[in-house]
């Protein structure tokens, strides 16, 4: 009982009936110091000390959490490791994807075998299997890599030393550093990330990181923003250094993402959730070096298998769907077609388009389809086929859809900060049992998309830089 | 005996906690860290912006902002490097 059995076990300032508030902290003080000496004494016994503190730790912490160069060696992991993951995935993505689609022809072949109507055909292997197909080239490859690197610096220690570093300008903005632990997560699935925000114990500083968990792009939207990165940043770079460029591209969206939930958390202690930033221990582990072999089996086996499966289930019925409403006419235009054009205004003006509002719309479900749904959409107009490499992608988007760099940069803004997916809008409503903050948390990010599109779309314009 | 706050004492530096002025669960967090009276805290390193603060308590590197190392006081001593 008392304080060492865990602070939210307490007992309340008041004090139990009978011992008095003024000997209160006298007599807690007395039992947990004696419980620490009993300890101490235990461990005297039976803990042995092994050699001195590791000297290469210490080092590297200098390095780590330095005044000079803690935040820049932040910024280059961050970018190292997209950087790795943008050239490791390239390859195996198209190698993917040829196998993929070598396998829809093959099924084509056994339709016509069968003689199996045209929309059976079309809703079977064009919506099912080849969005499916889709979402398994794009985003395994990046998530084989990334999982396990980032799991490498989990294991490390390095995170911890992340939320040292930028606690202060959490606690600005009225929070604390434990939420860099949450955003962390976020980048996994932003499902996790809302259930991990369970170790901040204040309930407010708590709420504030489940809402704003979704600025940190999960793993269903990094390949939309790898593969747009590569399309629009890549060729603008010098050769040779075009990967590099995208992969920096990324890391400044991640960056911007952060800089957002800076400022929304600042926006929500100050009105809906007002209040002072409460207090920040957070026990910074020894670093040590990773079980490498552990590590890549358990990232492999627990996420980057976990969040595929559950990636695929959702876009195997949602390649369905869409393929049903790219093909049922109405008045001569499909219903996918037909609420692009309903959109097409609200899309402009945020520098996006109709069909990649619709896109993310119907994409709730789950942020992977997105990309898949705005091609289906597109292509449901034009006579392409196959989308089996990042050069069709481009030559659909800039020569048949004209998009612009702004586009793009709009398209990764709001992919960044829109409301999050189906299941963490589910989670969140588990975790603060309540069906106003389920409704906030996908209000303040769809919010947020919105104005920062605008902004961003009309000053360039004004600005006449497209 | 010089007594001053765990905060204002300087990286690298060991102090033995003289007491803690923190009331109800505050005081509760401090003393679940082991900060009770006359154990030994040496102030580690600093974040780069200058708070928070990270300790080395029993064995454990613990970071705290200077709100919560305020609250415990303590009283430098010299250690020799060598164990």
């Amino acid at each position: 009982m008392f304080c060492v059995s865990g602070i939210n076990t307490a007992p309340p300032e008041a004090g139990p009936g009978g011992v008095n508030e003024a000997h209160q902290p006298e007599i807690r003080d007395r039992i947990v110091k004696t419980i620490y000496r009993e300890a101490e004494a235990i461990a005297a016994r039976v803990v042995r000390q092994t050699g001195p503190h590791r000297d290469w730790e210490h080092k590297v912490d200098d390095i780590l959490t330095s005044r000079l160069l803690g935040f820049p060696v932040m910024f280059l992991l961050l970018g190292l490791v997209f950087w790795i993951t943008l050239v490791g995935a390239s390859y195996p993505s198209q190698l993917l994807a040829k196998a993929l689609f070598w396998g829809e022809e093959r099924l084509s072949e056994i339709f016509v075998w069968l003689d199996a109507p045209s929309w059976l055909h079309g809703l079977v292997v064009t919506g099912v299997y080849r969005t499916a197909a889709w979402v398994v080239s794009v985003m395994l490859p990046p998530m084989a890599i990334f999982f396990p690197i980032f799991a490498l610096l989990e294991d490390l220690g390095y995170l911890p030393r992340v939320a040292f570093n930028i606690d202060p300008l959490f606690k600005m903005a009225g929070t604390q550093g434990k939420q860099a632990l949450t955003m962390s997560m976020g980048f996994g699935c932003n499902a996790a990330g809302v259930m991990a925000c369970r170790i901040i114990e204040s309930p407010r500083e708590r709420l504030i990181a489940i809402l704003t968990n979704n600025f940190v792009p999960c793993n269903g939207r990094f390949p939309t923003l790898i593969a747009l990165a590569s399309i629009f940043v890549g060729p603008a770079a010098a050769p040779g250094f075009s990967s590099l460029a995208a992969s920096f591209t990324v890391a400044g969206l991640i960056l911007a993402g952060i800089l957002i939930t800076l400022l929304t958390s600042w926006l929500l202690s100050r009105t809906i959730l007002k209040g002072v930033p409460t207090t920040f221990t957070l026990e910074l582990p020894p670093l040590r070096l990773p079980q490498v072999g552990r590590v890549l089996v358990r990232s492999v086996q627990d996420r980057t298998l976990f969040v595929l499966a559950r990636a695929v289930t959702v876009a195997a019925p949602a390649g369905a769907l869409i393929w049903v409403l790219a093909n049922i006419s109405f008045e001569g235009q499909s219903l996918l077609a037909r609420g692009a054009g309903l959109l097409e205004p609200f899309g402009q003006a945020l520098g996006l388009d109709g069909f990649i509002l619709l896109a993310f719309i119907l994409g709730l479900p789950a942020n992977e389809i997105v990309l898949p749904i705005l091609l289906m959409g597109y292509l449901s107009a034009g006579t392409m086929v196959e989308v089996d490499s990042l050069t069709v992608l481009q030559n659909i988007l800039v020569h048949e859809r004209g998009w612009t760099w702004l586009t793009a940069l709009c398209t990764m803004l709001f992919s960044l900060l829109h409301f999050p997916c189906g299941t963490t809008l589910f989670t969140i409503q588990r975790e603060t049992k309540s069906l106003k903050w389920m409704f906030w948390a996908a209000a303040i990010p769809l919010a947020v998309a919105c104005l920062v599109c605008f902004a961003v779309a009309q000053t360039v314009r004004a600005l006449g830089l497209v | 005996m010089k007594v001053l706050p765990l905060s204002e004492l300087p990286t690298g530096q060991w102090g033995r906690v003289v007491s803690l002025k923190a009331r109800g669960m505050a005081r509760c967090r401090l003393l679940d860290l082991g900060l009770v009276p006359d154990t030994p805290v040496q102030a580690v390193r600093r974040s780069p912006l200058g708070d928070p603060t990270a300790y080395r308590i029993r064995g454990a590197l613990i970071a705290l902002r200077r709100e919560e190392a305020g609250q415990v006081l303590v009283t430098p001593f010299m250690i020799l490097p060598a164990r």
